[in-house]
């Protein structure tokens, strides 16, 4: 058996230090006032404003409007997460659904249609794209926010190749048992492809979360905005002699992270197996 | 319980693949018919066709008075139990047994009461509530055919549902399949490549090669008068001895002119000549009784326990020749062997057509 070297800890104890390092000095730099940072730059270690910043950050409503709170931008970004990775699984599930399981003319060549569009991120058609939910009044709502986005390749191809793994018998079985095509969907095919959800969900909840662009074009109404553009928010507010809140950024940078972590954390067995798992 | 009638039965594949050929059979009701035959000859499509996942190209299925050709495989009454048995790998077996009827909107009392029967006859009753992952290949088999069961319906498919079972358990289930269907008296299509499997559990016997029947009867009968060569090579392990052979005025002789005599009975100028390895007897010397007699040398012994098997050649080539022995008999390599068939079980067949010739 292989024995564990000194070296092999060196490796991975860099590893985590280039990994957890930026993370630590965001949260230490947080508890710090803004005053501080801006003479001292990063700080290393815990300062006595932990409490302070967090509840101004949460809690006091700012921007121009006077009218958002963190707590309003976490909410926002939880709509945003979720939406984007729910409508991302129901659309890709079915999509390929209909790829795999039923004959229609140029099956094939709408999977590989579907399939390219992965070579156009959102930034290519972003100006048509805007076009389109501008003119459709979509803007400033969670549906102008999160509807343009579902549409996706990835979870597509991914539930197709699920859906190919699993055996022609177990079709015909059901198709036997009286099980029409929807019912041999929902009684069989989602609960078949529970981890693979799972394991997607994540990816596409982190993704959804950190979702930049879109949201800035699509939001100019403060409270629809996320935490991601919150942070850019908080930054810009360079009026006068006023001191950029380093300490409230670098809060609600912490703030912003802490969902998608708990996801990955709480998850992360049903990720592994989607990914690794073969239950058929 | 039905009979099944198969009307001129045709599947042509795209590309103009004719899997099946113009199959004609009738099933009575109650009974056993096992198709059999090598892989692609259109046993599976046929099995397939009747229970509805696949089209009929051309031709008619009646299940009793019922022309099922256009129905759905769900209201046909059948029942099929697949090769790796298709059980839905996240229910449990209960609800493996119950999705049918609950698919049927059958009473919940009437569901329980038909799963326990089911689980009762096929002794699962302790695994009702656990995950086909969590059961062995035998007890899944059953589950299989618990799910059959529970439906009650007019006819069994079975599609080579032995297949993935270790030899042991295999022989196990066989009985255990034999058994039901008798207590059940359901009728049943089983389809098999094992010819074992085809003798020990028909009634009927349907012998499948190209899309064709080559014949239909009960095992014993196939097994005694193969309709063709074929069958007669198909139908038997170790496979019958078939030889070319030369009509030679009144006599017999082999194409390449060993040692073979016999009496040209049937008239023609050349024959296949087939032979079953328990109809060779070791004589002493030269026979020249009636039948045919050979003279082949001894090239490996196998033995299997209750008798043993001669692997043996003509002294200038030729086929091989297959003789089965007392397991105590003992033969060297090499060795020098009379061998003699009576008449009477000696079997001919064209030697074009490959048909049998009575």
């Amino acid at each position: 058996m292989y024995k564990l070297k000194i070296t092999d800890h060196l490796i991975l104890l860099t590893g985590v230090f280039f990994m957890v390092a930026p993370v630590v000095l965001t949260f230490m730099t947080s508890t710090h006032d803004a005053i501080a940072i801006y003479k001292g730059g990063v700080q290393f270690l815990p300062g006595d404003k932990f409490l302070e910043n967090y509840e101004t950050v949460l809690f006091q409503a700012g921007g121009f409007t006077q009218e958002v709170n963190g707590f309003v931008m976490l909410k926002n970004s939880m709509i945003l997460g979720f939406g984007f990775a729910i409508g991302k699984i129901v659309i890709s599930m079915l999509a390929a659904y209909a790829i795999v399981y039923f004959r229609f003319p140029f099956a094939s060549v709408c999977f590989w249609i579907i399939f390219a569009t992965l070579l156009l991120p959102l930034e290519v058609r972003i100006l048509p794209s805007y076009e389109i939910v501008q003119s459709l009044g979509m803007v400033n709502t969670y549906s102008g926010l999160i509807v343009p986005l579902i549409a996706s390749a990835t979870g597509t191809f991914f539930f197709r190749q699920f859906f190919m793994s699993v055996p022609d018998e177990l079709l015909e079985a059901a198709r036997i048992d009286g099980a029409g095509p929807w019912k041999f969907f929902k009684d069989i095919l989602v609960p078949l492809s529970k981890t693979m959800i799972a394991a997607i969900f994540i990816i596409m909840f982190v993704f959804g979360w950190n979702q930049y662009l879109w949201p800035t074009l699509i939001t100019t109404d403060e409270s629809l905005f996320t935490l991601v553009r919150g942070i850019k928010q908080i930054l810009q507010v360079w009026v006068g002699a006023q001191i950029p809140a380093f300490n409230e950024a670098m809060a609600l940078a912490i703030l912003a992270m802490l969902p998608p972590v708990l996801i990955v954390v709480i998850f992360q067995s049903w990720f592994v197996k989607g990914l690794v798992e073969s239950d058929k | 319980m039905a009979t099944i009638t198969l009307d001129t039965v045709r599947k042509v594949y795209a590309g103009d693949v004719e899997a099946v050929k113009g199959v004609s059979i009738d099933i009575a009701d109650s009974e056993f018919i096992v198709l059999v035959g090598p892989s692609g000859c259109g046993k599976s499509t046929l099995l397939r066709m009747i229970a509805g996942l696949e089209d009929i190209t051309t031709g008619e299925i009646k299940i009793g008075d019922r022309l099922v050709n256009k129905v759905d495989p769900a209201d046909r009454d059948i029942a099929m139990v697949f090769q790796n048995y298709a059980l839905y790998p996240h229910m449990s077996v209960y609800n493996n047994l119950a999705y049918g009827l609950k698919n049927r909107g059958m009473a919940k009392e009437e569901i329980d009461r038909r799963v326990k029967e089911a689980a009762r006859i096929l002794e699962i009753g302790d695994y009702l509530d656990r995950k086909p992952r969590a059961l062995s290949g035998g007890q899944r088999q059953r589950v299989a055919m618990g799910r059959a069961i529970v439906r009650e319906p007019a006819a069994f498919l079975f599609d080579e549902p032995l297949s993935n079972l270790d030899a042991k358990l295999r022989v196990q289930m066989r009985v255990e399949i034999k058994r039901l269907q008798q207590s059940l008296g359901t009728t049943s299509v089983y389809v098999t490549h094992d010819q074992l499997e085809a003798m020990t559990l028909a009634d009927r016997l349907v012998v499948l090669n190209g899309g064709n029947i080559e014949q239909i009867g009960a095992p014993i009968e196939v097994y005694d008068k193969p309709a063709s060569t074929f069958v007669a090579s198909f139908i038997g392990s170790p496979a019958m001895n078939l030889l070319n052979v030369k009509a030679d005025g009144d006599g017999l002789s082999l194409e390449n002119g060993a040692g073979l005599s016999g009496s040209n009975a049937k008239g023609k100028d050349s024959y296949i000549v087939g032979i079953r390895p328990e109809h060779l007897q070791v004589v002493d010397g030269p026979s020249s009784g009636d039948g045919v007699n050979l003279e082949v040398s001894v090239d490996v012994l196998e033995p299997v326990g209750a008798e043993s098997f001669v692997y043996a050649s003509f002294p200038d080539g030729g086929p091989e020749i297959v003789v089965r022995v007392s397991s105590h008999a003992r033969h060297e390599p090499g060795e020098k062997m009379h061998l003699h068939a009576d008449a009477k079980d000696v079997h001919f067949f064209d030697s074009s057509t490959g048909r049998r010739i009575d």
